[in-house]
């Protein structure tokens, strides 16, 4: 019996792009519109899952001298298969994500999890916590896609909520959502909020920043 | 157990992940090809109708394809090829020397190093006259070579629209050449001026009052060196070593 921490914790309590701070890069990139983002979520927590189920079940095997090596073959295996399926069922998904799913590989939530949690645990514990953690990723992604796509253009899964003025109605666009970095400023909320409810989540400080010196002291 | 990390069962444990990998990987390229290609194709079809401004979101793409002739067009003497059209790659042609010219560095402007002999055309046809005519571009943008169609309207002069089909320029960026907006810009551009390719990107937004606005379309903002292959390729397929020969011999009906 698996506890339910290891599904419901990363969502929130241990959520790995506000707390590990891991897997930003994609956050930045496929969220301008809810669609590719809701893409990206479902293939990221499927190449999760899976590593992490695969590399849980060889890794009494694997001579720790190659153990990195060993689940990024794993890892970019899944996710090849995961390209070529969404190549063959989704294809115009597939081309507005272009390399972003090839990307995968190297988005760090996949290899963290490989690493941290299922090397150290049986198969089916592994493989829940890939779930969670992928729907930690997609809580976040989904969040900053909504906002991006509402305010940036003005729609939701493509369907318009408020008219944009470009096309005869009352709502300016906000240009910037639509570019990479407004993902920062929404992630950067997102911990904020996350943080203010949960306080147990801020960190202690490392050291203190000593206050600026006075004119006084300067001379 | 105590010989974990000896070297025999390391390379025994990669090489055995990396046959099962290899096998798993190439099963799914395998098994899913024939879906992807049909894909492409439906893709491929789409785009010469998006490019036509013909595309018709109720009805099949295949039905909506029977309206286009595909005929081969030999681009050194600019005549109609006999060769049959069906099945034609002209991306292999392009690669295989027997069927393409390595071109020089002076007439490379798309940056294609070769250029096949014959090449696709679709033609529009309504009521036994020409339509529109679709010409298949490609060249290379920042990263990758885009691969597109050019459509003109009945006079071969004016644009009738244009879309890349293929590429991997930056998204948001390079790759904004996909952007329904900026393609609108296209259509009802002209091409040639005393027989010169005159149509080209400019940089930032085009005066629509200035003179030779007609010969200019909107730079893309952060995407200089892709707009620079757009315009490239533009004049070298619509050039003297692209479609104008046939062009002009299609015009004097000697095509």
């Amino acid at each position: 019996m698996i506890p339910k921490k290891t599904l419901i914790s990363p969502i929130f309590d241990n959520n790995p792009i506000a707390l590990q701070i891991l897997g930003i890069c994609s956050a930045l990139a496929v969220t301008s519109n809810l669609q590719t983002t809701a893409v990206m979520c479902l293939a990221l927590t499927v190449v999760t899952a899976f590593s992490n189920l695969f590399v849980s079940l060889v890794r009494k095997q694997v001579p720790s001298s190659i153990r990195i090596i060993v689940q990024m073959i794993i890892i970019a295996s899944l996710v090849i298969v995961v390209d070529q399926v969404l190549k063959a069922y989704a294809y115009g998904i597939s081309k507005q994500l272009s390399v972003f799913v090839g990307l995968i590989i190297t988005n760090c939530i996949v290899m963290g999890r490989a690493e941290a949690f299922a090397m150290k645990n049986p198969p089916w514990a592994s493989f829940v916590d890939g779930v969670g953690n992928g729907l930690g990723y997609s809580v976040v992604l989904l969040a900053v896609g909504f906002f991006r796509e509402l305010f940036g253009s003005g729609k939701l899964f493509g369907y318009e909520v408020l008219s944009l003025s470009t096309e005869g109605g009352w709502y300016i666009g906000n240009g910037m959502m639509l570019l990479p970095p407004s993902a920062f400023f929404l992630i950067g909320f997102f911990i904020w909020v996350l943080r203010a409810a949960k306080t147990e989540q801020v960190e202690v400080e490392e050291f203190k920043i000593t206050k600026n010196s006075t004119l006084r002291e300067a001379l | 157990m105590a010989n974990q990390d000896s070297t025999g069962k390391t390379l025994m444990v990669a090489f055995l992940l990396c046959i099962v990998c290899s096998v798993v990987v190439s099963a799914a390229a395998v098994i899913l090809r024939p879906m992807q290609d049909a894909n492409k194709d439906i893709d491929r079809k789409r785009n010469i109708l998006l490019a036509a401004g013909l595309y018709d979101d109720a009805r099949s793409i295949d039905d909506q394809f029977s309206a286009i002739q595909t005929r081969l067009v030999d681009l050194q003497t600019g005549q109609f090829s006999d060769d049959v059209a069906e099945g034609f790659d002209q991306r292999k042609a392009a690669k295989d020397p027997v069927r393409s010219i390595a071109l020089d560095s002076k007439t490379d402007i798309a940056k294609i190093s070769r250029r096949e002999n014959q090449a696709l055309v679709y033609i529009v046809e309504s009521g036994g006259k020409i339509d529109k005519m679709i010409l298949p571009v490609h060249g290379y943008g920042l990263w990758s070579t885009l691969y597109g169609f050019v459509a003109l309207e009945s006079d071969l002069n004016t644009v009738a629209g244009l879309g890349f089909y293929d590429h991997a320029e930056t998204p948001g960026l390079g790759g904004e050449v996909d952007n329904p907006r900026w393609k609108a810009l296209w259509p009802g551009k002209q091409v040639y001026r005393d027989g010169a390719v005159t149509l080209a990107l400019a940089k930032g937004a085009v005066d629509p009052a200035a003179p030779g606005a007609e010969y200019q379309v909107d730079g893309l903002s952060g995407a200089t060196l892709t707009g620079r292959g757009v315009t490239n390729l533009i004049q070298f397929w619509l050039g003297e070593d692209g479609f104008a020969p046939f062009l002009d011999n299609f015009k004097r009906g000697e095509a």
